[in-house]
């Protein structure tokens, strides 16, 4: 056994117990670190794949902006000390069957694609290929050919979230 | 395997590539290199606030036409070291209602995260934890992450005031995040590289000549994201008691202090590294490329008796520990901001000029290279030069906008008596407070 399936395996336990975790603790600050733990089991995944640029994005996206923002708005708006709502709402039965079909559809597409045979095989890490794939991001993201549309669009996108935002904070004068 | 070959290695800094080149490659000894160098990069950064907090306040005193410590040890060398054990014999008290896994491992977070960011720095050419070709981007992911701990502390102590503090501490640390990363994208740009290394050995001439602005406003983000003067608003040290960190006593709360010195020191370290040429010493080498000598090749085995890498460290220690005392400098001579200057200096101000600087940085350099001004021998003078300009024009438009503002409310409060203008300041705080709190 290489020691990256016994990391992985750490790194995959350590996801999933926090997302369980998130999902079945009753108060919600608990629940959003352990969210945040579940986000940086994922940058371990990242890391262990070689993509360091992948684990840093997650970091300060996920658990630099987005769980500090849902931290904000549930100290905002809970009651935090008195958490009497129960765990889950009538809804928890579609959503575990949506969770389980959506899994198991990931799992049968990775099947499918990449076989049941060479998960043992090491892709190719050498250094030209890791220090290109950041190179190469950056060129796709700004290439006519290839990423530059939905780059522009995911901009103009949030732009106009940040403005809406501003607008309806915006007091009235 | 030869000792005196070794203590050679080791103290040339290169007792890894020795044992390497005479066992070859092995993991585990890898995995004890890896070991030993982080062990020793976080004991120097853990001893050396020991000397760093002794230090400012030696600067400070002495700013202060004041004596300092002075009573242990020679001349008072030895009071952090009494401070530490005080610390460390003191009780640490838990309040009671506290969420005790988040109380305790905020302290212990905060740590963490001002060392792991020095994984990146390079000490000198070879010396560094790894060089990631993210290096500048694994900073900013990490300390942005790191401001989850204030939440962690200020939620977990069950005190309204904390909570209030930890919410003032990552308003400050989220706003000023932005300008220290679009500034730092002016040197990576610069480079074509984001790690730290080659921003380095890309410096021809120090970035800090280059784009001085982006620099300056680095090092104002700086000072702001390790809370220190004139932005220490959310501890205002020497007149209230801490804000976050309120109900914390002993080392957890001297955990706090050793993080915020630890970083302050990193971010030194970084400024020296991005923008004063790090281990290298890019303006002398290039003067002294014209003459009989050549340049000071620190990376060199062979050159400067094989010491080319403690000298390295040694000019590298000089330009963090230089950025440091400007640190502590600034300490000793500015006042504190108020919050709405704090982020009315942040939002209006650096966020749009830092935006500028980039902009025109990219495009120009862009045209530089395109029109091949910037290739041949004399490219690089060029290229400074041309940066150069276009930075000083940038800060002359920006100081005649910051003018011309500040004669418009000159004007307009020209009516009002001087008596009166307390008044009005505190007609400013309430335009600023957010809607619906009064």
């Amino acid at each position: 056994m290489y020691i990256e399936q016994f990391v992985f395996f750490i790194l995959a336990l350590i996801t999933l117990l926090s997302g369980w975790f998130v999902v079945t603790d009753r108060n919600l600050f608990h629940a959003a670190l352990a969210m945040m733990l579940t986000f940086l089991g994922v940058a371990g995944l990242y890391v262990l794949l070689d993509s360091g640029f992948l684990a840093a994005t997650q970091l300060l996206v996920y658990i630099g902006a987005i769980s500090i923002l849902i931290i904000f708005a549930i100290m905002m708006t809970r009651r935090l000390m008195k958490t009497t709502e129960p765990a889950y709402n009538s809804m928890w039965q579609g959503a575990l069957l949506i969770s389980v079909f959506s899994g198991a559809g990931l799992v049968y597409v990775i099947v499918q694609v990449f076989g049941m045979s060479n998960y043992l095989q090491k892709p190719d890490t050498s250094d030209a290929v890791l220090n290109g794939t950041v190179v190469t991001l950056g060129e796709w993201l700004v290439s006519a050919d290839h990423l530059v549309i939905p780059f522009e669009v995911a901009s103009v996108l949030l732009l106009a979230a940040l403005i809406g935002s501003i607008v309806i904070a915006r007091a009235e004068k | 395997m030869d000792i005196l070959e070794l203590l050679k290695a080791t103290v040339q800094f290169r007792v890894f590539d020795y044992l390497r080149e005479l066992y070859g490659p092995n993991l585990y000894m890898e995995a004890a290199f890896d070991l030993v160098g982080i062990l020793t990069v976080s004991t120097f950064c853990l001893l050396i606030v020991l000397f760093l907090i002794l230090w400012e306040r030696w600067v400070i005193a002495r700013i202060q036409d004041r004596i300092g410590p002075n009573r242990v040890g020679k001349w008072g060398m030895l009071q952090t070291v009494a401070d530490v054990g005080k610390l460390l014999t003191k009780e640490v008290i838990i309040p009671r209602g506290a969420d005790k896994p988040a109380y305790i491992v905020a302290p212990l977070l905060i740590v963490m995260a001002s060392l792991v960011v020095w994984a990146v720095l390079p000490f000198a050419p070879g010396v560094i934890g790894t060089d990631l070709n993210i290096g500048v981007f694994y900073f900013l992911a990490v300390s942005s992450a790191s401001v989850v701990c204030l939440l962690l502390a200020g939620w977990g102590s069950n005190n309204k005031y904390a909570l209030l503090g930890a919410f003032r501490a990552v308003a400050q640390l989220v706003s000023y995040e932005v300008p220290m990363v679009i500034s730092l994208v002016v040197p990576i740009l610069l480079a074509r590289s984001m790690s730290t290394q080659s921003i380095v050995e890309a410096q021809v001439y120090p970035f800090f000549a280059v784009v001085p602005l982006s620099a300056i406003i680095f090092f104002i983000s700086a000072l702001a994201e390790t809370g220190r003067t004139p932005f220490d608003l959310l501890e205002a040290e020497s007149e209230i008691v801490a804000g976050f960190h309120v109900e914390y006593t002993g080392m957890l709360f001297g955990m706090f202090f050793l993080a915020e010195f630890i970083s302050t020191l990193f971010m030194s370290g970084l400024f020296a590294t991005v923008y004063l040429g790090g281990w290298n010493l890019p303006l002398i080498n290039l003067l002294l490329s014209f003459t009989e000598i050549g340049p000071i090749e620190f990376a060199n085995p062979d050159a400067l008796f094989g010491l080319g890498r403690p000298l390295a460290l040694l000019v590298f220690f000089a330009k963090m520990f230089g950025t440091y005392f400007v640190f502590i400098w600034i300490r000793g001579t500015l006042p504190r901001v108020r919050v709405d200057q704090m982020l009315d200096l942040n939002w209006k101000f650096l966020v749009p000029l830092s935006l500028v600087v980039l902009l025109v940085v990219a495009i120009l350099d862009k045209i530089l290279f395109s029109t091949g001004l910037a290739t041949g021998p004399t490219g690089d003078l060029i290229r400074t030069l041309a940066h150069l300009v276009s930075n000083i024009v940038i800060f002359m438009g920006t100081m005649e906008i910051v003018r011309r503002y500040a004669r418009r409310r000159r004007a307009e409060n020209a009516s009002v008596p001087v008596g009166v203008s307390a008044a009005v300041e505190q007609e400013d705080m309430k335009s600023w407070q957010p809607a619906g709190t009064d």
